[in-house]
């Protein structure tokens, strides 16, 4: 167990590796209860919406999600978050748990005086179902409701006599959802996926899965200290309008370091911190995250470097606290076989397209 | 448990005679806490180590652990299964996922060692 963002939460359950292994080849459950759920409501809520988050609000259909950021005013990221429509003039916002505070009191101090913001944070509970059988435990419990469903969209359903919102999302590369449910609701959930095959996963392995997936971890790629145009994540990030922050966000001259991933030769990790440096030795960056991929079969990591060094293929030392360890740019994702984007083979026939990713 | 035919290092390494080297590992106790075992660095066969000396790494998916001889010598054979399958450790602490053999420099040394009820005392 270990302390996040106020939370008591476990970092294995079974072990790393083979939780790991079962959300690539099966499906894993996450107890993610601890991120935080805020609604903003009114005839003002895209116009507040669009001025602080950075990616575009008013183009969300209703049941469709969008991953933004919250930047402050000089660019920095002071959380990433998903931005769901819930209906013309009501958002569902979910958040980090360790920046849900300061998120509260940042989203109320920018919306205008006839937009409603409720914090929901400690009555939504939250649960993952995430790996290639993940949607048909899904059907087996909820029904057909999610056939067809495209990845970042969501239905609005009922599960045992209540309601529940159902996201095609998750944090790992591999197709599965998001349930918001009534904390009873979701326990339901809990002890039924498991009884169709489902096993828990804990901290550990959402790391280990999200870093495979080139997925940021506020606190590590994402931080107020650092551009969020420098994150590299192009589809989160308008160019086409104004936000707080999106001066600075929008100005490449601004962006002096940009996100890579890194893939070793070997099995020996780089930790966050570790410095990394050119062929002549300079240090040219510094790594955010780092790990053993357990489905890439070597060690990789997240890391900023100049923006002059991002070409795949590179290749960059990295200095650790014991040894020096050669790695190249790489793609992201390193995992390139996640089936989050494609469409699960129980819904061939009903024609379930998944094409899009907005 | 750990197992009472061998002795054990306060840095959680096990040592047991076997005829006239020192097979190297690490405790059950040891692979619980770390975790997944992902890389072993060894050292290189023909090295000298002293007692209580750095000779290798351990890393886990969670973190990095430096790996320190129970006793002093030369390091006369290294389990290379562990460079593609570090994870012995973790299935068998004891016995297929030993680390390292060793020509002691004095075999005295054990006995400045633990015995494996007053190793799992200290746990």
């Amino acid at each position: 167990m270990a302390g996040f963002g106020g939370f008591e939460m476990p970092i294995q359950y079974a072990g790393i590796v083979s939780e790991h292994e079962a959300c690539r080849g099966g499906a894993v459950l996450f107890d993610t209860c601890h991120m935080g759920e805020f609604l903003i409501e009114g005839a003002g809520a895209v116009a507040d919406l669009e001025g602080l988050v950075s990616c575009t609000v008013a183009s969300l259909a209703e049941g469709q999600c969008r991953y933004g950021m919250l930047c402050n005013e000089q660019g920095g990221v002071i959380d990433d978050l998903l931005v769901y429509r819930l209906g013309a003039e009501r958002f569902m916002l979910v958040v980090n748990a360790g920046t849900q505070a300061g998120d509260a009191a940042w989203i109320r101090s920018h919306l205008g005086p006839t937009t409603r913001f409720t914090n929901r944070s400690d009555d939504t509970a939250k649960v993952d179902l995430q790996g290639p059988q993940a949607p048909q435990i899904v059907q087996a419990l909820l029904g057909d409701a999610i056939v067809g469903l495209k990845y970042y969209r969501f239905v609005q359903t009922i599960y045992k006599g209540d309601p529940v919102l159902l996201s095609r999302t998750g944090y790992t590369g591999e197709v599965g959802v998001e349930l918001y449910a009534a904390p009873d609701q979701a326990i339901a959930f809990w002890h039924e996926a498991m009884a169709a095959g489902a096993v828990p996963a804990g901290l550990g392995a959402r790391d280990t899965l999200r870093l495979e997936a080139g997925m940021p971890l506020y606190g590590h790629e994402l931080t107020t200290e650092r551009h969020a145009s420098e994150s590299g994540f192009a589809r989160a990030l308008a160019q086409d309008k104004t936000y707080i922050g999106s001066t600075v966000v929008q100005d490449e001259a601004q962006r002096r370091q940009a996100l890579i991933g890194l893939t070793f030769e070997g099995r020996r990790a780089a930790r966050e911190g570790d410095l990394i440096c050119d062929g002549h030795g300079r240090e040219v960056g510094v790594v955010t995250s780092g790990s053993y991929g357990p489905s890439v079969g070597s060690a990789i990591a997240l890391g900023y470097v100049d923006k002059t060094l991002t070409e795949v293929g590179t290749p960059l030392m990295v200095r650790t606290a014991r040894s020096e360890l050669s790695g190249v740019v790489s793609e992201l994702p390193f995992w390139k076989e996640g089936t989050a984007r494609k469409r699960p083979p129980s819904w061939q026939e009903n024609g379930g397209d998944t094409s899009s990713y907005t | 448990m750990s197992m009472d035919d061998r002795k054990y290092a306060k840095s959680h390494e096990w040592a047991k005679m076997d005829g006239a080297v020192v097979v190297v590992g690490i405790s059950d106790h040891a692979q619980q806490e770390l975790g997944d075992i992902t890389f072993v660095e060894l050292p290189a066969v023909g090295d000298t180590v002293a007692a209580g000396g750095e000779c290798g790494v351990i890393e886990s998916v969670k973190a990095a652990s430096d790996l320190y001889a129970p006793v002093g010598g030369e390091v006369v054979e290294v389990n290379m299964a562990l460079e593609d399958a570090p994870e012995l450790i973790n299935q068998d602490a004891f016995e297929a996922g030993w680390i390292m053999k060793l020509k002691p420099a004095d075999v005295a040394e054990l006995d400045s060692l633990m015995s494996a009820e007053e190793y799992d005392a200290l746990m």
